[in-house]
């Protein structure tokens, strides 16, 4: 007679990235039986979304997927620009292009050097976390915070380039393609890590498909769809990049489509740099007053200066001056706030600015519901909105991928041993922020 | 697909019981009733609609009402639309299917189908057996909404805990409410709570 037994692995351990228990039937060291319990990072994403106005749910999708935080801030935007029917100016577009394409290749990054770490291999980890960082420095200086980006805005971006950002880039890139070469060396042809990841934890196309899994976990099972080139948004059909597709649907596929599209990724920040309109950020555009300043000479009614002037900001709203808004925000006073210069140098401006800052105002949507799909680190990260016409929204809701990733998970476990879970869960890239929501 | 050949034939495994075609492209909607939700579905999935992309539901219970206090100087607040129609039921759940071209990975088709619930009685028919993820969607749905699914008894709790009381994203659960406390699972629940926490029990 066989007998098989229970056993919890999680919430607290430290192969559950996050917090998840995943409660396993073994017979030996093999899995007949696998459940996965989530929910140990429910934050209430959604009931909080409802409760403040439209903007204030952006700093909250920072934190869905927090190792790529600006997919989810572009998503989220992209949602509410097609309820309220705006386009933004096209170099604006190329602007959450490139910073999609950074936060992409940072999570993949981390998944690969987590899932590496995971199997032993330590260095792999140091490599590719000394690649990250450099790309966290350049999201530092874009937005003004490493993880917590909020960049994008309704309508717009929060601010231009800052000045040198392309040099920091490339730079950044270089590190990327050493280490990810390096780290590559050191596994893709090691005999421990392929035995380890070969052959295991294979989802079949079929199955992927029922389970609606999308992003690198379906790619490497050898179904292309990849919802930039699926259903293109923003300017991604004017860019030239490949879908990485695997065979065999097995962990080692999942670790190499995600080495190659940490490329793709970044021929495409490349090729964004080629071909966006050059902005109008580096004009030396009228005199320069201090922000501070201006706002004081504003406030006392001496306004004659501050029209032409520029205000000498603080280096993280560094782009977001009159001079560079219109390249960055649509033209649309009912959702963008309007720059320093005009608030404080025109009765237009203040009461723009205020008209969207006050309580009961700000942007107002006309009722109706929009979902838009935007290719997230794990797949297809999807936002639906509903508006009934008032300055809140009506339901946010998040389609998150990790959670298809998540509900087919015990397919990829069963037949398999329990040293190999750590192997499989560390490449479908589960995050429990945007899992548990 | 050519999605008004396909609503066509639509009408004529489901009858009455299935609104026009709302919206175009990718957006494309139809409103079907309960009691023929099942049937459309699994016609749907026979057409091709091969990826149940997701399963949400919206409570309609305050739409277009504003029960927000105004402070006693605001002037009447800014209104830029007329108030929207009334919503025929108070649940309206969202069926997002995808028709996937597995060997050119492209979306070949996109459609909603939108399902008016009142939440009292049993909801729609489950369509786990269509779509395997249906499980977790409709057990989210459960969990934030407290729709039950008819089919499938067991449905339990998935992101919430199974001592939670309520449904949090029903419209009239407030945000600001608390849940008791639990004791562990055997055993009777910790009913006083004590204000010294910290200080070791003496005896």
């Amino acid at each position: 007679m066989k007998k098989t037994y229970l056993l919890n692995m999680g919430p607290a351990h430290p192969a559950m990235h996050g917090v998840i228990r995943l409660i396993l039937e073994l017979d030996g060291e093999r899995v007949v039986g696998a459940d996965a319990e989530i929910g140990y990072l429910h934050r209430a994403f959604e009931k909080q979304a409802e409760s403040g106005v439209w903007n204030n749910v952006i700093p909250y999708t920072d934190r869905l997927n927090y190792v790529s935080p600006l997919i989810n801030n572009v998503g989220y935007c992209l949602a509410v620009e097609k309820l309220c029917g705006i386009e933004t100016p096209m170099r604006c577009q190329y602007l959450r292009v490139i910073a999609c394409e950074i936060s992409r290749i940072t999570d993949h990054l981390t998944c690969v050097g987590a899932n590496a770490m995971e199997l032993g291999a330590f260095t792999v980890f140091l490599y590719l976390m000394k690649a990250r960082e450099g790309l966290y420095f350049c999201v530092d200086k874009l937005t003004g915070a490493r993880v917590t980006a909020s960049y994008a805005r309704v309508g717009g971006v929060k601010a231009d380039l800052p000045a040198g950002f392309q040099e920091q880039l490339r730079e950044a890139f270089r590190t990327v393609r050493e280490c990810v070469r390096d780290s590559e060396a050191l596994l893709t042809k090691n005999r421990i890590f392929v035995d380890r990841v070969q052959g295991i934890g294979i989802l079949d196309k079929e199955t992927a498909l029922a389970y609606g899994v999308t992003g690198p976990v379906l790619r490497s099972a050898g179904v292309p769809y990849d919802v930039r080139r699926s259903q293109p948004y923003l300017v991604y059909d004017r860019l030239d990049f490949e879908v990485p597709v695997g065979t065999a649907g097995d962990n080692y596929d999942r670790y190499l489509v995600r080495l190659a599209e940490i490329e793709q990724s970044m021929r495409i920040v490349e090729q964004c740099f080629e071909q966006m309109p050059q902005g109008s950020v580096e004009l030396n555009k009228g005199q320069l007053i201090e922000a501070g300043l201006l706002a004081d000479l504003g406030k006392r009614g001496k306004t004659g200066h501050i029209w032409d002037a520029r205000a000498d900001t603080d280096p993280v709203i560094e782009g977001s001056g009159r001079t560079s808004k219109p390249d960055i925000a649509a033209d649309r006073p009912e959702v963008v706030l309007p720059s320093k210069e005009e608030t404080y140098g025109s009765i237009e401006g203040l009461m723009r600015h205020f008209e969207l800052v006050m309580w009961g105002r700000g942007i107002t949507p006309p009722p109706g519901e929009a979902y838009f799909a935007v290719e997230g680190g794990n797949g297809e990260l999807g936002f639906h909105v509903v508006s009934d016409g008032k300055d809140m929204p009506y339901r946010v809701r998040v389609r998150p991928p990790c959670f298809f990733n998540m509900a087919v998970l015990h397919k990829m476990l069963v037949g398999y041993t329990v040293a190999d879970i750590v192997a499989t869960f560390g490449s479908i890239n589960m995050i429990a922020g945007e899992l548990d929501r | 697909m050519d999605t008004k050949a396909l609503l066509a034939e639509l009408y004529d495994v489901v009858g009455l019981g299935v609104s026009a075609l709302s919206g175009s492209g990718f957006d494309a909607f139809i409103t079907v009733e309960q009691n023929s939700a099942r049937k459309a579905l699994e016609f749907l999935h026979r057409k091709g609609f091969n990826v149940l992309a997701d399963l949400t539901c919206v409570d309609y219970l305050r739409y277009g009402f504003d029960e927000r206090p105004l402070p006693p100087s605001h002037p009447h607040r800014l209104r830029r639309w007329p108030s929207p129609p009334k919503p025929p039921r108070r649940f309206k759940l969202v069926y997002r299917l995808l028709e996937l071209d597995p060997a050119e990975g492209l979306a070949r088709g996109r459609l909603a189908v939108h399902v008016w619930a009142t939440g009292k009685e049993a909801g729609p028919p489950s369509v786990m057996d269509l779509w395997p993820n249906a499980d977790w969607l409709e057990r989210e749905v459960w969990d934030m909404f407290g729709i039950r699914f008819s089919g499938r008894p067991d449905i339990k709790r998935i992101l919430l805990y199974e001592e939670f009381v309520g449904h949090p994203l029903r419209k009239d659960y407030p945000i600001d409410k608390r849940q008791p406390l639990i004791g562990p699972k055997e055993g009777a629940a910790r009913t006083v709570v004590s204000d010294e926490p910290l200080r070791p029990d003496p005896s």
